[in-house]
């Protein structure tokens, strides 16, 4: 039933231009920078050269490529969250789920992995464009995957961020609008938090990836990410049942 | 067993539903058997709309229990859900996926296993007329075929139970006498509960009639025996709904 409405998702998803748009903006962005990036190494790749232990391709162009692509899918992600049920509600399609006999679960789970499945997408063609580094050289694969696993985690952050916020309303666009702000929330969070010490670091949703970016996989940072979704689908969950019970 | 089955589809007992200090639905009872068709009666506001969705689970009771073929629709909501087919008010389309891809989406959903859902969805659109836009985008069709895609997402799953929530309402006399056909033939071997606003329709599908208003049902009675008394419906909804007081004469009589 999860995968059946997944299904459904992905495919009134790419029914409209909206997804194709945004992939292709989003290609178009990464592909901008990871030229910029290859452009600066090959600038100080004879420099490199006299290091000791220099930096690999892989440092300089993919982990800031990574860096990059989570901040666009900030931007990105409030524009595809809105519509998981707000608009299911202001098309008063929420009915014909309700009405089904899957349970309030089945539905926050489906369009949660269907559009997770849509981020996957993202993350493939992020890392076919660092594997076209292969082509001239060797790559850190070790470091590659981190990233692609710390994109996806934040990614899922998101997403069930803005699930839960599309729940709230029958408005995609204040959906919209607050999820963008709830992101960029966390995203002032971390610049606040730049004195080393301070509590409100631990929040961060970015100083979590950073660690992912650098190749670290911490379990602490996996732990905040497992509970920031679960936490956001199960908000999610509660409030689509309260409301059957409240009207 | 299958005796019992038979013997009422729908069982609602006491229903209640308040909104806020509103009280929406007062302690009405339903009872259908297969075969028979009951028609919902009531003007706007009274609570025909507010009980469907009881009814089909889109709304918790605030008092009062519903069975389903003998399933406790609150205990076991997934079972109970299986057996009912709903189309709300506004019929509930993707408007960007085609008549086929919806109606293979409705029955998934409704557990409709994969060896079935090629004969069950021909069977839907041949019911409803559709065979020739399976194809077709929802949002391109006319407002009758799209009511006819509720339809056929209500039925497709072979349902015990059908709730049809004004379904008539925006088409033309043609496409209305094909959806009354429609819901004779259902009402054959199924429950179906149709609300509407057209009296005429009601003596012409139904074999029941129940009245609603304020929240309460009012009136209660077969169109046969309606028939017999040489009562006029339209007579007794007007005297039911414009004046309260007088409710209790007319059932009486």
């Amino acid at each position: 039933m999860i995968f059946t409405i997944a299904c459904k998702e992905l495919k009134t998803l790419f029914a409209s231009p909206l997804a194709w748009t945004l992939l292709a903006l989003m290609q178009l962005v990464l592909a901008w920078i990871f030229l910029w990036r290859l452009d600066a190494f090959l600038e100080i790749q004879s420099q490199l050269l006299q290091i000791a232990n220099p930096p690999g391709v892989t440092e300089i162009i993919v982990a800031p490529l990574f860096a990059m692509a989570a901040v666009v899918l900030l931007m990105a992600t409030p524009l595809l969250t809105m519509r998981l049920i707000a608009e299911e509600r202001r098309n008063h399609t929420m009915t014909f789920l309700i009405s089904a006999p899957i349970s309030m679960t089945d539905i926050v789970l489906g369009k949660f992995i269907g559009l997770i499945i849509f981020f996957c997408s993202v993350i493939v063609l992020a890392a076919v464009l660092s594997l076209s580094l292969l082509a001239g050289g060797t790559l850190d694969v070790g470091l590659l995957l981190s990233n692609a696993a710390g994109l996806l985690l934040i990614c899922a952050c998101f997403t069930s961020l803005g699930l839960y916020i599309s729940c709230l309303t029958a408005q995609p666009a204040i959906a919209a609008a607050g999820t963008l702000g709830a992101l960029l929330g966390l995203w002032v969070v971390d610049i606040a938090a730049d004195d080393a010490d301070s509590i409100m670091r631990n929040f961060s949703l970015l100083k979590h990836y950073e660690n992912f970016n650098r190749g670290m996989i911490d379990t602490f940072d996996l732990a905040y990410f497992a509970l920031f979704i679960l936490t956001f689908l199960v908000l999610a969950i509660r409030r689509l049942d309260g409301e059957r019970l409240r009207g | 067993m299958n005796e019992q089955i038979t013997s009422a589809t729908i069982s609602a007992r006491g229903l209640c539903r308040n909104f806020g200090n509103h009280a929406a639905v007062r302690e009405i009872n339903l009872e259908l058997k297969r075969g028979e068709v009951l028609g919902f009666l009531g003007p706007n506001g009274a609570g025909k709309t507010t009980t469907m969705r009881m009814l089909t689970g889109n709304l918790a009771p605030s008092a009062g229990s519903i069975e389903i073929c003998g399933i406790d629709l609150l205990d076991r909501p997934r079972d109970a859900k299986a057996r009912i087919g709903y189309l709300p008010e506004t019929p509930p389309l993707y408007r960007d996926l085609t008549v086929d891809e919806y109606l293979q989406l409705a029955a998934r959903l409704h557990r409709v296993g994969n060896v079935n859902l090629r004969s069950v969805l021909n069977e839907a659109k041949q019911r409803c007329g559709l065979n020739d836009v399976g194809r077709q985008l929802i949002g391109s069709l006319s407002k009758g075929y799209q009511q006819r895609v509720g339809i056929a997402q209500a039925i497709i799953h072979n349902p015990d139970v059908i709730i049809l929530d004004e379904p008539t309402v925006g088409l033309d006399p043609n496409q209305m006498r094909e959806i009354r056909t429609l819901i004779r033939e259902l009402g054959a071997e199924r429950s179906v509960i149709l609300s509407t606003h057209i009296l005429p329709e009601v003596e012409s599908v139904c074999d029941r009639v129940q009245i609603m208003h304020q929240g309460r049902m009012v009136f209660n009675d077969s169109i046969a025996g309606l028939k017999q008394k040489q009562i006029n419906l339209e007579e007794v909804f007007a005297q039911l709904t414009l004046d309260n007081g007088s409710s209790g004469d007319i059932q009486s009589s």
